[in-house]
């Protein structure tokens, strides 16, 4: 990564523009041309420094249901239920985490009330309490990632 | 902020660009042809999409870990109910802080209610941030604790608008 490439991640993180010509209006913003932009925009996706390049969707105002959960899973059966909870295809992010309640996971549905259905049947499948923890609110998010 | 309802071509355009532009010159342009929309057409609706704050914003997602920033905290601190919006403003203005809800308490095992996501390079570097939020925080601060992720078990990007 160079100096074009940190200047295209530090300022482009949100404001790329709805023209005809984005990348060559965002282009000369950053001082260098449409093509050497959409060029590097491509190797940093090939390379993996970006994971997206695109809008971000604000996923509850599309009428969906999310919701962040949690479980206190005995270690002898960690295994077992990261399986039955990663089966769900509902469940889009699972991580393991170092506390009493270990195991955490993001719930994504179509239909809202479909949440409390999936947590139930993670419930009935694990034989475990799910900790529900949807957010009540968001607090703005000021600055972005430097690099 | 207007509220929005979508319609069918919304969610297909939604469709289209959940995974990213296109890397055209005209990428708008591109999205239409796919869709047999109009480009203007597929640019109002992204454009009222914007305004009305469906989408959050456009331009680059970065990977944080890639970037080197391997060391990611789940932050969560158990503060007054009354303060925790005005704590939680304050939180998220902090340039390390990618993410920053309010969240219920599930007592007495779970006392939390503020939940910050933190990022750095290094241990020491996510600790300096959790002393940052603490004081900020001040005497609102009851208790906290930092989760650290141990392994990833499933990682599928939501995918939305069907």
């Amino acid at each position: 990564m160079d100096a074009i490439d940190r200047k295209i991640i530090n300022n482009l993180q949100g404001g790329f523009p709805i023209s005809e010509r984005p990348y060559a209006d965002a282009a000369k913003q950053l001082g260098i041309t449409e093509n050497v932009l959409i060029d590097r925009i491509t190797q940093l996706l090939e390379q993996g420094m970006l994971s997206r390049f695109g809008p971000m969707y604000h996923a509850e105002r599309l009428g969906g249901g999310l919701t962040l959960a949690a479980l206190c899973v005995p270690e002898a059966d960690f295994e077992e239920v990261a399986a039955q909870v990663n089966a769900f295809p509902e469940v889009a992010h699972n991580y393991a985490r170092d506390h009493e309640l270990n195991m955490w996971f993001v719930v994504a549905t179509e239909l809202p009330e479909r949440i409390d259905e999936v947590i139930s049947e993670i419930e009935a499948q694990t034989g475990l309490s799910v900790y529900n923890m949807p957010k009540q609110a968001e607090y703005y998010i000021g600055l972005q990632l430097k690099v | 902020m207007i509220e929005l309802t979508i319609d069918v071509d919304d969610r297909r355009i939604i469709q289209a660009t959940q995974t990213g532009l296109p890397l055209t010159p005209c990428p708008y342009h591109t999205i239409a042809e796919q869709l047999g929309l109009s480009a203007d057409e597929v640019m109002g609706r992204l454009q009222r999409m914007l305004e009305s704050g469906i989408i959050r914003r456009i331009g680059a997602v970065p990977n944080h870990y890639a970037l080197g920033f391997k060391m990611n905290g789940m932050t969560v601190w158990d503060v007054p109910d009354e303060q925790v919006d005005d704590l939680g403003q304050g939180v998220g203005q902090l340039d390390f802080v990618s993410h920053c809800y309010c969240r219920p308490r599930h007592l007495p095992q779970w006392p939390y209610n503020l939940f910050a996501m933190v990022h750095a390079r290094t241990q020491s570097q996510v600790e300096e941030q959790i002393q940052q939020i603490a004081e900020l925080l001040g005497d609102f601060n009851r208790g906290h604790r930092t989760l650290y992720s141990t392994r990833i078990l499933k990682k599928t990007g939501l995918r939305i608008g069907k």
